[in-house]
């Protein structure tokens, strides 16, 4: 008799396709990273900084969101920051899994002195608070749009480091690694080909909750004006309101806060779908 | 084991932890290649003027002294003078110190307090429609940015409505209650998501425990079990996540204390962004590290407190 047996990936996918907030936020994430492309690319919104109109109108059939200070079209402005805020979610949430994910291994895989010193070196780097940490990093590297990537990848990694190593020491005498071992497997071998795939719904949850982190932080570094320069993104859009609410502009912000809440609320959503479906033991945590 | 002995010993600890931060800091500030005194002189400098500013910041001193500068700075809290107001750094730290608090401190005190009785509540009707609207409401206002709560409320409530004032600060109690009200409400509000859905999963990881099915089966009111067998066994986690926050209230709330112009340590770090003033918030990274390290010194402290068993490991 044949028996189909099912892997925790099929099962995850299934019990996430069963999950109505789950597909809702797939779908709302698939459409602002296709967006994204769009714009990336210039096949919408590539003349966002063209004079639609005068400045400030309010919103009307012609401009949805009405227009900014130089009248352009907030809703081609709130479009084109999709870019930047997928753009910012994909490269910062990369850097920092990457980071995370070999310090996490290492870590836990040979422990001893190698593991003293990765987290002594976390330990000391979540001492210091994230924000004030952020701050430092881009007002040394300089204010501009690839500071501000790097410093949000490279300071945002432990605790998925944390999490790895954690894991890891937990999987690494399993059978499986030593039956590996016993036929020859190197440790790197070990560590990413047969570890890593057994943890690997540690890092996809993570990276859901970093990608969100980082849209929010870029909010308030655009405030500082340490965030993006140039091009449009949420974070400067809701920026400009401080000076536009006492004259009644209210849609800029409006707009930029509808865009940035849906997504982060998708992200929330599928975060939590995530790891119910992906860690069964924590269901319905935090 | 004693618990002399066990606060010595969590103290040792922190002794390589400082020396990690310190040597960060060390690393972004003094490592990382960008010259303060061409910052501070601007393009036009003079090789000498350089120079000099190199030698009164002790940027020409050995690598290890800079450091040591650093480790030194931690422990006596001597920052040095600010560059664009000339002050004395910890002179500057303690005036913004108290508005900081008296913003902070309610609005923590009162959120909290709100936090653990609305999850207790919830907990309470836990797997019905109360519960999770509750818990999508919580997600929902996570999802909006910090700063639109700010710009918004400040706007409406302060700006339109007239109920509040806009911005601006009084010393004394209670001068500057009336300053303070609003950015209270919103930090309460922001708060409020996070901590709700935090503290309401504690207390369900708790529920479903051995120990509470026999305090049900003794005949316990579902009150009594939540309340105090439930609520008691929930304070580790709870301990850890109020703690933890604490250092956060003496740096302040960036984003409030600078959008209603009060004079505390957010809104003197957030000028310090603005002007590029390095020394400052050199200074506040290393104060907010170090305040950060002492408050998890005191919720491990304090854990052996509510858990004695917590010592034996």
């Amino acid at each position: 008799m044949e028996q189909t047996s099912k892997s925790l990936w099929q099962h995850a996918w299934d019990s996430l396709k069963r999950d109505k907030a789950a597909v809702f936020s797939m779908a709302v994430i698939a459409l602002y990273v296709l967006i994204a492309l769009l714009t990336l690319t210039g096949v919408i919104a590539s003349d966002w900084s063209k004079e639609v109109g005068g400045s400030y109108l309010p919103p009307s059939g012609e401009n949805f969101f009405g227009t900014d200070i130089f009248g352009r079209s907030v809703v081609l402005k709130t479009i084109k920051g999709v870019e930047m805020a997928i753009g910012i979610g994909i490269v910062t949430s990369l850097i920092s899994t990457v980071i995370g994910v070999t310090l996490g291994l290492t870590a836990g895989y040979f422990g001893g002195k190698v593991d003293e010193l990765i987290v002594w070196f976390y330990t000391s780097l979540s001492s210091i608070p994230y924000i004030m940490l952020l701050f430092a990093v881009i007002m040394v590297l300089g204010k501009g749009t690839t500071s501000l990537f790097l410093a949000l990848g490279i300071t945002s990694w432990p605790p998925l480091c944390r999490l790895v190593r954690g894991e890891v020491m937990r999987h690494k005498e399993r059978e499986y690694v030593q039956a590996a071992a016993a036929l020859g497997a190197g440790h790197r071998r070990r560590m990413f080909k047969h570890i890593l795939p057994n943890i690997f719904h540690i890092v996809i949850i993570q990276f859901s909750l970093r990608f969100q982190t980082a849209i929010k932080s870029e909010v308030i570094l655009s405030y500082l004006g340490l965030g993006v320069q140039g091009v449009p993104s949420w974070g400067t859009m809701i920026d400009d309101a401080k000076l536009e609410l006492a004259r009644g502009v209210w849609w800029q912000l409006g707009a930029a806060t509808l865009a940035m809440f849906v997504l982060v609320l998708a992200l929330n959503l599928l975060g939590d779908a995530l790891r119910d479906a992906l860690d069964p033991k924590l269901k319905g945590k935090a | 084991m004693n618990i002399w002995s066990y606060v010595v010993r969590r103290l040792l600890y922190t002794v390589p932890i400082i020396l990690g931060v310190c040597l960060i800091i060390f690393i972004i500030f003094n490592l990382s290649g960008y010259d303060p005194a061409q910052i501070l002189l601007g393009k036009h400098a003079t090789a000498k003027q350089i120079a000099e500013v190199r030698a009164e910041l002790g940027l020409d001193k050995p690598l290890i002294e800079q450091y040591f500068d650093i480790v030194k700075s931690a422990f006596t809290f001597d920052f040095g003078r600010s560059w664009a107001s000339k002050q004395d750094i910890i002179e500057m730290i303690k005036e913004g110190a108290i508005p900081s608090l008296t913003l902070t401190f309610p609005a923590f005190i009162i959120s909290t307090v709100i936090s653990i009785l609305l999850s207790l509540l919830v907990a309470f009707f836990r797997g019905t429609f109360l519960d999770k609207s509750v818990v999508i409401k919580c997600v929902g206002m996570m999802s909006i940015p910090s700063l639109a709560y700010i710009l918004f409320f400040q706007w409406f409530f302060a700006y339109k409505m007239g109920w509040f004032e806009i911005s601006g600060y009084e010393h004394g109690f209670p001068n500057f209650v009336p300053y303070v009200s609003l950015p209270i409400i919103i930090m309460v509000i922001i708060s409020l998501g996070p901590d709700l859905r935090y503290f309401r999963t504690v207390i369900l990881d708790d529920i479903y425990q051995d120990y509470v099915r026999t305090a049900r089966a003794k005949g316990l009111t579902e009150k009594v079990v939540l309340l105090k067998h439930v609520l008691k066994n929930s304070m580790i986690p709870i301990i850890t996540y109020v703690v933890i926050q604490l250092p956060f209230l003496i740096l302040g709330t960036l984003l409030l204390e600078s959008f209603f112009s009060i004079p505390g340590l957010g809104g003197l770090t957030v000028k310090a962004v603005f002007d590029n003033d390095f020394p400052v918030i050199k200074a506040m990274t290393i104060l907010s590290a170090m305040a950060y390290v002492v408050f998890t010194v005191i919720t491990d402290i304090l854990y052996t407190v509510v858990d004695p068993r917590v010592r034996l490991s």
